[in-house]
């Protein structure tokens, strides 16, 4: 931006509400989950606590779902990542027509809906499993299969498109070289195109693993009567949410950042050594530095300052702070109590001198509510509207005049 | 250099001498057995037939797409030919694929590896044959110190620079003592001082490796310099086989004379021949050449008189007599190029720079003329270019 046309400040405001309206949800989040409310909110503050992360970790049916998740991602990345890189290499060996067929072919899982997925995917297995006479018990019966099948079939596309992109730049020339200096195709492949690949198993299987971890759409059909971590959460959501699922919030916060940080020092490291000038940087070429900087290093100090918060948290008690909220609210509600008493009482002694006019004026209210909502009605000290309702005698209220202003007076 | 045009290596090898085959095998020859390659209805490699023999720096000459790679694809075995044979040490190398033949190919962008070290780019054929860690690392090290880069070793592939690579390429490819170093085009992404000097240096490597070099090039620079003998292909077509100076020399085919170096080429019919003297009807009047290798013409038959720019000279009463008009004149340094034109014909002519300043004489008229014997006929035919 031009600072000379004042595009800077727009720049800078409009930089400011993009980055608040993408990370505003997740500061408040954050905090909420230290707010002993026991509602996600950040005003009123109440008590700092730690508590939630206790309530999120006893909740036996999210930590048994979150098991089974893990289970599941971890053999959806075991499976889907070689069939996407078995796909990808296919594609890149096939001619130009059968190639068009086939990637319309792998690639229209993932344009399926979910929902599709996982309902045929039960619908398949259980005619299959029927087919061939499996009882009940059966794997073909089994949620945790069943999820397994029903991810696979669209997760290794997801993989297959990594790989695809990555094929694209290999060239192939150096698999014939390999060839001719005397390799096998099996150690060409091992030794040329695989170490070509890395980056993009790396990426694969990072990606399957959030494909499979996050899957709710097809999980939630396949899984059946078993859990995961996905549908464990939406059900709890749908029974009344409590802050513990802040406090989830703050774990996955965390972890993504330790490895987002991790991940950027690892690439700056390797940047510099690339590019050889380490030995003229400032931070790589100080041997301080330069240990502090690496990865393993930055892993050590965030996952010890995520160890030693997590320590503080669970000695943290909040239970005086928050008997204090409680005895502060009790005050307030007695407080409250009383005043209202006083008020009633005020009012007796203001409304029984006048209670006969009041009541005439009362009778001759029309409002089928019995007055209630006359403006006068919680005004019975005055005088001056009774003579011109008095003509009106005849109460019309269907409720008997129970809602009569003074309805209540007889019983004090 | 061997001399003159070593026997059986004539392009239209008669195949009744099939028996000399059988005498040449013994040694590492590769016998190019009327060998042709289509794909499909397109012909890439027209009945290729000769021997390259043991040692020698054999290069494939000719415009891009007249097949000479392909040719040399089927010899490093990523393809088999169509029709014909490939022997090489007398042995048939169909079904044999290019991790079992004898060969290394240096391929046009050298393919080499840019996730391994230099030291691990060099010693792949190595480890790919299961040689220890350390007896790797040794060759490679005598190997960087034969193309005289010692202690590169350790580096990346992209922290050399393109003659470094060359270099390293090369090395690569002699690490498993290769019988037959397949080049193809390695030089043409160099500039042009480093191309120069590649090429002095892969031929002083190949005499000291004593390997049969094939190379592949469109450049006739690099061909005719390195080279104990060029091929010149045309569309599939080996026209000429023969040493440099042959080729250069004695052309045999309209193609190569036009193809290899500068020539006027003058269009024309035969008049009358006198033993190797031709005298031709051109638009420039009757002019004399000789027969290229002593063919013989009929009186009437279309032919061209190639003569090279550097043999036109300037005066009168010369034999060959023309007069041209002066069109302009191209500085290059070393020489003066003259662009003559002489009834619709353009001429040009090459003159040594010898100092003193250009003369402007554009109109004007140049009476200019060749010895005959320095002119070639050939009979009419398909011109490098046109």
């Amino acid at each position: 931006m031009n600072r000379g046309t004042g595009g800077g400040a727009v720049a800078a405001g409009f930089s400011l509400l993009f980055f608040s309206f993408l990370f505003g949800p997740l500061i408040i989040m954050v905090i909420t989950a230290f707010n002993s409310s026991s509602f996600p909110r950040i005003t009123p503050w109440e008590c700092f606590t730690t508590e939630w992360f206790a309530v999120l970790f006893a909740n036996d049916r999210l930590m048994s779902g979150l098991l089974n998740s893990l289970v599941i991602a971890v053999s959806v990345v075991a499976i889907a990542v070689p069939i996407g890189l078995a796909g990808a290499l296919a594609l890149s060996e096939l001619s130009s027509r059968l190639r068009a067929v086939l990637y319309t072919v792998l690639i229209t899982p993932i344009l399926i809906p979910g929902v599709v997925l996982g309902i045929s995917t039960i619908v398949f297995w259980g005619a299959l499993g029927r087919g061939v006479g499996a009882e009940y018990g059966s794997f073909f019966f089994d949620g945790m299969f069943l999820t397994l099948a029903g991810q696979v079939t669209f997760i290794s596309a997801y993989a297959m498109l990594v790989f695809l992109a990555r094929l694209q730049r290999f060239d192939p020339i150096l698999t014939e070289a390999a060839l001719d200096l005397g390799a096998t195709p099996g150690q060409a492949f091992r030794k040329i195109l695989l170490p070509f690949l890395g980056p993009a198993i790396g990426s694969a299987t990072f990606l399957t693993f959030l494909a499979s971890f996050e899957n709710y759409n097809t999980t939630v059909f396949t899984i059946l009567s078993g859990n995961t971590f996905t549908t464990a959460l939406a059900s709890k959501v749908r029974h009344g949410t409590d802050p513990s699922l802040s406090a989830l919030a703050v774990i996955i916060i965390g972890v993504t950042l330790i490895g987002a940080i991790v991940h950027e020092a690892h690439t700056r490291r390797k940047e510099v050594l690339r590019t050889g000038i380490a030995r003229r940087s400032r931070i790589y070429g100080n041997p301080v530095l330069k240990t502090l900087v690496h990865p393993l290093t930055v892993f050590l100090i965030l996952a010890g300052i995520a160890g030693l918060a997590t320590w503080q948290g669970t000695r943290h008690d909040a239970s005086v702070c928050k008997q204090q909220v409680l005895d502060d609210k009790r005050a307030r509600q007695q407080e409250l109590l009383e005043e209202q008493r006083r008020k009633m009482q005020e009012q007796q002694k203001t409304t029984a001198p006048v209670s006969a006019p009041a009541g005439a004026a009362g009778k001759a209210n029309p409002s089928p509510f019995g007055g209630a909502f006359s403006p006068n009605g919680l005004t019975p000290g005055r005088e001056e509207p009774a003579p011109a309702d008095a003509p009106a005698k005849a109460n019309p209220s269907p409720f008997g005049g129970a809602f009569n202003p003074n309805g209540l007076k007889p019983s004090q | 250099m061997p001399g003159g045009n070593p026997s059986g290596i004539h392009q239209a090898f008669p195949q009744s001498v099939q028996p000399f085959f059988e005498s040449v095998m013994a040694t590492k020859d590769i016998v190019l057995d009327h060998v042709s390659i289509r794909f499909g209805a397109y012909t890439a490699v027209d009945n290729a037939h000769l021997v390259i023999k043991g040692g020698e720096f054999f290069s494939f000459l000719g415009p891009s797409g007249c097949g000479k790679t392909t040719l040399l694809r089927c010899i490093s075995g990523f393809s088999d030919p169509t029709e014909g044979r490939v022997l090489i040490g007398g042995q048939d190398m169909k079904g044999i694929g290019p991790n079992k033949r004898p060969t290394a190919l240096i391929f046009q962008n050298l393919a080499l590896f840019p996730l391994m070290s230099v030291s691990d780019n060099i010693a792949f054929p190595l480890e790919v044959r299961g040689v220890g860690r350390k007896d790797r690392r040794k060759r490679a090290d005598e190997l960087l110190e034969m193309i005289a880069l010692p202690g590169v070793g350790d580096k990346k592939v992209h922290e050399l620079s393109g003659g470094q690579r060359q270099r390293v390429a090369i090395a690569r490819a002699l690490a498993v003592e290769p019988d037959i170093l397949l080049l193809d085009e390695p030089l043409s992404a160099l500039d042009l001082k480093l191309r120069h000097h590649m090429r002095t240096e892969l031929r002083t490597i190949q005499q000291q490796v004593g390997l049969t070099f094939i190379y592949i090039t469109h450049d006739q620079g690099e061909a005719l310099t390195m080279s104990d003998r060029v091929a010149v292909m045309n569309a599939g077509v080996i026209e000429q086989v023969d040493p440099p100076e042959s080729i250069y020399n004695r052309p045999k085919t309209s193609f190569v004379a036009s193809f290899v170096g500068e020539s006027n080429a003058i269009e024309g019919k035969v008049a009358s021949q006198a033993e190797t003297l031709v005298s031709i009807e051109t638009p420039l009047g009757r002019l004399q050449g000789q027969a290229a290798g002593g063919r013989q013409y009929k009186a009437g038959d279309d032919c061209i008189l190639f003569i090279r720019p550097e043999q036109l000279s300037i005066g009168d009463g010369l034999p060959n007599a023309v007069t041209a008009n002066w069109v302009k004149e191209e500085f290059e340094g070393n020489s003066r190029q003259l662009f003559l034109e002489a009834n619709g014909v353009p001429l040009r002519l090459s003159r040594v720079n010898l100092g003193g300043t250009a003369d402007t004489r554009s109109g004007a008229v140049v009476p200019v003329g060749f010895a005959p014997d320095q002119a070639i006929v050939l009979p009419h035919g398909v011109l490098a270019g046109a």
